[in-house]
């Protein structure tokens, strides 16, 4: 019995400590990122990676939700004869939920997944371990301009959801349902708030963005270098992320639209 | 031999992993221009003792002072530029995957100096030359031999001069061509450079050849020490085992257990 509680206590101490040097890794980061005003071209290539890499998988992902938001929204709206309303139904959910959290949930599994593995086996073929003996601390070198990369792609990936979201619930509604064009796009103009949604949006997937990154570049750095390491190491990040995302978005939805 | 003239000097080492002792207590100087060895067999911390020399692991006991600098006592930043001044070749090479042989061996320079793009080049291809492989530079590391990759490695560590270069088991899972040509490099290197170079390793007959000393390590003690005449004329049975190769002797071919006769008697009975 008490072995069971000493290697209860034993888990949650050591949980502890990871999310210890979690943070610890986060601030070491953070000063590595004013360093990287000289290196541009670092993190323009960490940008493409992340970011121009994952354009497809959100272009095509947000396209069907969008049709996938006007064919619901329409079958639910038409009841109350406000199918009118339709452009902005599509718009609002997406921009203030559905653009932010599932670019969150695609970035995690596309782009997340591929930071961990890329560091983790940097780890494991010494390649960090190299860099530190060349006297190039690879926090600034490698996980800096990783990190920046994921904080400046995420709301761009965000927001190119939206659009072809929005474009996509346009498709089905005007262009297959019937519903008026004129009607759908002047309803969202009137309804889609520039600061209560958009801005809101955009911050959530800013911070999204951050935890996502974050997440990926640490466990990449924390992995047990081998390759059952680095596996588990991808697996978590996936995992850690979608939690993350998913009780984030709850905590910022409330703190953003509770009063709305 | 007088204190200016050791480059790397660590005394009363202790270091654990787990519950494991790796370092009991060890004394060893590294002297400037010449090739040191330490040998032992696998698993006795040689690759643990060049990562505390480099101060990417710390020591529960003891110091290691390099260059006259205590390793351990130093700033990070005071660390880093010690790092400057010294080489290390991972028994991986440790290559940077996404560069190619130039942007692989030019990485030290462009990270810490300002130099024109062209004397870059210069300084690269010359260290490339050095190493045999200059019209391998447009390769990536996964297109490299081992030995290639290490001799790539070779030609970024000496890419900042240093004063000291760790060879991290330079010559395991060499073939016979690329062995020979590690140890006429790790040779010329240092006699050309005027360096020092640390070679951890467990092939004796090509590190007795070109090291000035060797130290024997094992069970987390120096247990022999001097040139490879002198080793290869030891008293010491186990210095003898292991200079010879000897598959039975103070350390046994057989795993330690019970007694041979009494397992076989208990299946019978």
């Amino acid at each position: 019995m008490l072995d069971r509680i000493a290697a209860l206590g034993r888990k949650g101490l050591s949980v502890f400590e990871r999310l210890g040097r979690g943070h610890l890794f986060l601030l070491q980061m953070l000063a590595g990122i004013p360093s990287l005003v000289s290196r541009i071209p670092l993190v323009v290539q960490q940008i493409y990676a992340v970011g121009v890499l994952s354009f497809l998988i959100i272009l095509v992902s947000g396209f069907f939700v969008g049709m996938v938001l006007g064919l619901q929204g329409y079958n639910v709206l038409i009841d109350f004869g406000a199918e009118e309303s339709l452009g902005q139904m599509v718009a609002l959910s997406l921009v203030r939920e559905l653009g932010p959290v599932v670019t969150a949930l695609l970035f995690a599994g596309r782009a997340g997944s591929a930071l961990t593995a890329e560091i983790g086996l940097m780890k494991a073929t010494e390649q960090l371990s190299g860099m530190e003996m060349m006297a190039v601390d690879p926090l600034k070198r490698v996980m800096a301009p990783r990190f920046l990369a994921g904080v400046i792609s995420m709301p761009l990936l965000a927001a190119i959801f939206s659009a072809v979201g929005v474009i996509g619930g346009f498709f089905v509604g005007v262009g297959l349902l019937g519903v008026d064009d004129g009607a759908f796009w002047s309803q969202m103009q009137a309804k889609v708030d520039l600061q209560e949604d958009i801005f809101n949006g955009v911050i959530k997937s800013f911070v999204f963005g951050i935890a996502c990154t974050w997440i990926a570049v640490f466990e990449g750095y924390d992995a047990v270098p081998t390759s059952e390491g680095v596996s588990r190491a991808t697996t978590r990040t996936v995992v850690h992320s979608a939690l993350a995302v998913l009780g984030l978005d709850f905590i910022l939805t409330a703190l953003m639209f509770s009063d709305v | 031999m007088s204190d200016s003239q050791v480059i790397t000097k660590i005394r009363d080492l202790h270091f654990t992993r787990g519950n494991r002792k790796i370092f009991d207590g060890i004394d060893i100087d590294i002297h400037r221009g010449k090739i040191t060895a330490i040998m032992g067999p696998s698993g006795t911390g040689k690759t643990t003792l060049l990562k505390l020399i480099g101060g990417q692991l710390y020591p529960e006991q003891g110091s290691v002072e390099v260059d006259g600098e205590n390793v351990h006592k130093l700033k990070r930043r005071e660390l880093f530029e010690l790092r400057k001044r010294m080489g290390m070749l991972f028994q991986s090479g440790a290559l940077l995957t996404d560069l190619t042989v130039f942007d692989n061996v030019a990485f030290p320079l462009r990270e810490h100096t300002n130099l024109p793009e062209t004397m870059v080049r210069d300084m690269v291809l010359m260290k490339l030359e050095a190493v045999g492989l200059r019209n391998a530079r447009d390769l990536v590391p996964g297109e490299l031999s081992g030995g290639m990759a290490r001799r790539v490695a070779l030609a970024r560590a000496i890419a900042l001069d240093p004063m000291m270069i760790m060879y991290d088991e330079p010559f395991t899972g060499q073939d016979p061509i690329s062995m020979g040509a590690l140890v006429q490099l790790i040779k010329l290197i240092n006699d050309a450079l005027g360096i020092s170079s640390i070679v951890v390793s467990h092939d004796v007959a090509e590190t007795a050849t070109i090291a000035d000393y060797i130290y024997v390590i094992s069970e987390g003690r120096v247990i022999g020490q001097g040139t490879p005449e002198e080793l290869n004329m030891t008293d010491s049975e186990w210095v003898k085992q292991f200079m010879q190769g000897l598959p039975d002797g103070p350390v046994p071919f057989h795993f330690p257990g019970t007694d041979y006769a009494d397992d076989l008697l208990q299946g019978a009975g």
